[in-house]
């Protein structure tokens, strides 16, 4: 199965590259964007087919790894 | 220049790229230097400083020191610290230093996103510590800031540890001491030092501030407080 890890600045951390891309929707004169948040998204093909192994395996990976959680939360989604 | 015992064991990573000003500022300096690569699982026994020098150790990937976190040396670079060894992070060294828990906090993107590279004034604002004996508090040196990811965070509970223990060394600042913020640190913070007093990380560059004829000498007192006399 894939893990898809998505990992983005903490609510409450101030998103330079999301204001920055906010203002340039602006500039482009798309009006109805109320927030931009800029995050990163990591694609792991794993070897097993257990959700809860995958899920146990991917949390640990982001905590040592993946995610520096002072700043970022992370959200898994197995597929 | 006076002749100083101190052996400072300089680390380099693939992408450091300050390892060998800093050997320069510090035999300057009057001390004996060794660099030491990423890979060895052990750091010279005579250490009395470890320096993680500057560049962009794995070229930054994933976040700015998260890969040098899990280099070979590290273990030992945490073995080091916990026993009381002195340890100061430069620049990228910082950040390995954060992302490795050895130092609190984390090292953000610039606020204006862009590469900065320049001269910066600095205050200092504890000078009860080893880095910083030589300065006085309220001093405010010129030293070359070179950084993307310069721009400290920290929660507002770890902050006020940071200031009940004065761990606060040193703030951007322009000439006067007035807070002048390059990048979008919590507090203007350029540096800061662990609870004991032994880890140090400041994304400014002392080893590159250490002739007037390059802009500026201010370096040499941070330095020169790592030095036995």
């Amino acid at each position: 199965m894939k893990a898809i890890v998505n990992i983005s600045l903490k609510a409450g951390v101030l998103d330079s590259q999301g204001k920055a891309v906010h203002h340039a929707l602006d500039s482009l004169h798309f009006s109805g964007v109320d927030d931009v948040r800029v995050g990163k998204q990591i694609i792991l093909k794993l070897d097993t087919n257990d959700k809860t192994v995958a899920m146990a395996d991917v949390t640990k990976m982001c905590e040592e790894l993946l995610a520096n959680t002072v700043i970022e939360d992370y959200e898994i989604e197995l597929v | 220049m006076q002749k100083s015992t101190t052996k400072v064991t300089i680390l380099q990573f693939p992408g450091t790229n300050c390892e060998y000003d800093t050997q320069h500022a510090f035999e300057g300096l009057g001390a004996t230097t060794e660099i030491v690569w990423h890979k060895s699982e052990s750091i010279p026994s005579d250490t009395n400083l470890l320096v993680v020098a500057g560049g962009f150790s794995y070229g930054d990937y994933l976040r700015s020191g998260a890969i040098a976190k899990f280099s070979p040396v590290m273990k030992a670079v945490s073995e080091y610290a916990n026993n009381g060894g002195k340890v100061l992070g430069i620049c990228n060294g910082f950040q390995v230093l954060t992302e490795a828990g050895l130092l609190p906090g984390a090292l953000k993107r610039n606020d204006g996103l862009h590469f900065i590279s320049k001269h910066h004034y600095l205050k200092v604002h504890n000078n009860d510590n080893i880095f910083l004996e030589k300065l006085d508090n309220g001093d405010v040196i010129n030293i070359p800031i070179a950084h993307h990811d310069g721009n400290y965070f920290i929660d507002s509970e770890g902050l006020k540890d940071l200031y009940d223990n004065n761990q606060v060394l040193l703030t951007y600042t322009d000439e006067e001491g007035n807070a002048k913020n390059p990048n979008g640190s919590v507090d203007s913070i350029a540096g800061i030092c662990n609870k004991q007093k032994n880890v140090f990380g400041l994304m400014p560059h002392p080893e590159r501030a250490m002739e007037t004829i390059l802009g500026s000498d201010d370096g040499i007192k941070m330095l020169q407080g790592f030095l036995a006399e």
